[in-house]
């Protein structure tokens, strides 16, 4: 199993793995056999990406004149493909008003910095470090 | 589960499931790393909570 799992990540481009990896989260295992991983992150990743929409968590638009929201936009960016989803179908505009609008936020923020800890993880595996 | 303690162990959760499944390989491994990581965060914030209370807002 592990054989094949390694046999398969050094025919495969690291910076492709990474970008799928990016794209749906969880992919970039599940693409080098690493099964496990792949699926608690396909789970989890979008699930708390969903809880931080449901929460009224806010998708901050890319503004450079605020430091502080233009990061959050690049961090929610991580999420990949949801994070498109919910942009193009309205989601993520934010209650500033609902008690649960920071917690919201929170979620969106640390489900795409957790997603770009697991594109690099995926790299590291292309590349033969794991 | 949208109060802030529900909502605070949640979130743990979700932070611990995915440390664990990146920094540990053997399923195992990775549930005992997983609960350990769950109990600090979560221990953590209640000691700090319960050390900001006197604080005035």
């Amino acid at each position: 199993m592990r054989a094949t799992a390694v046999e398969r990540t050094q025919s495969t481009n690291p910076t492709l793995i990474s970008i799928v990896a990016w794209m749906l989260p969880g992919a970039g295992h599940l693409w080098q056999g690493r099964v496990q991983k792949g699926v608690t992150f396909v789970v989890t990743l979008p699930v708390m990406f969903a809880l931080g929409l449901w929460l009224d968590g806010r998708l901050f638009p890319f503004e450079p004149s605020q430091p502080l929201v233009a990061l959050a936009a690049f961090a929610s960016l991580g999420n990949g493909i949801p994070f498109v989803i919910a942009k193009l179908l309205g989601f993520g505009q934010g209650v500033v008003t609902a008690a649960s609008y920071e917690y919201g936020n929170t979620f969106l923020i640390v489900a795409g910095l957790l997603n770009m800890l697991v594109v690099l993880d995926a790299y590291d595996i292309a590349l033969g470090r794991k | 589960m949208t109060s802030h303690l529900g909502l605070l162990v949640l979130f743990a959760v979700f932070v611990s499931i995915v440390f664990a499944a990146l920094m540990r390989d053997e399923p195992r491994e990775q549930l005992r790393f997983g609960a350990r990581l769950l109990a600090g965060f979560v221990g953590a914030a209640l000691v700090l909570s319960w050390l900001m209370y006197p604080l005035p807002l």
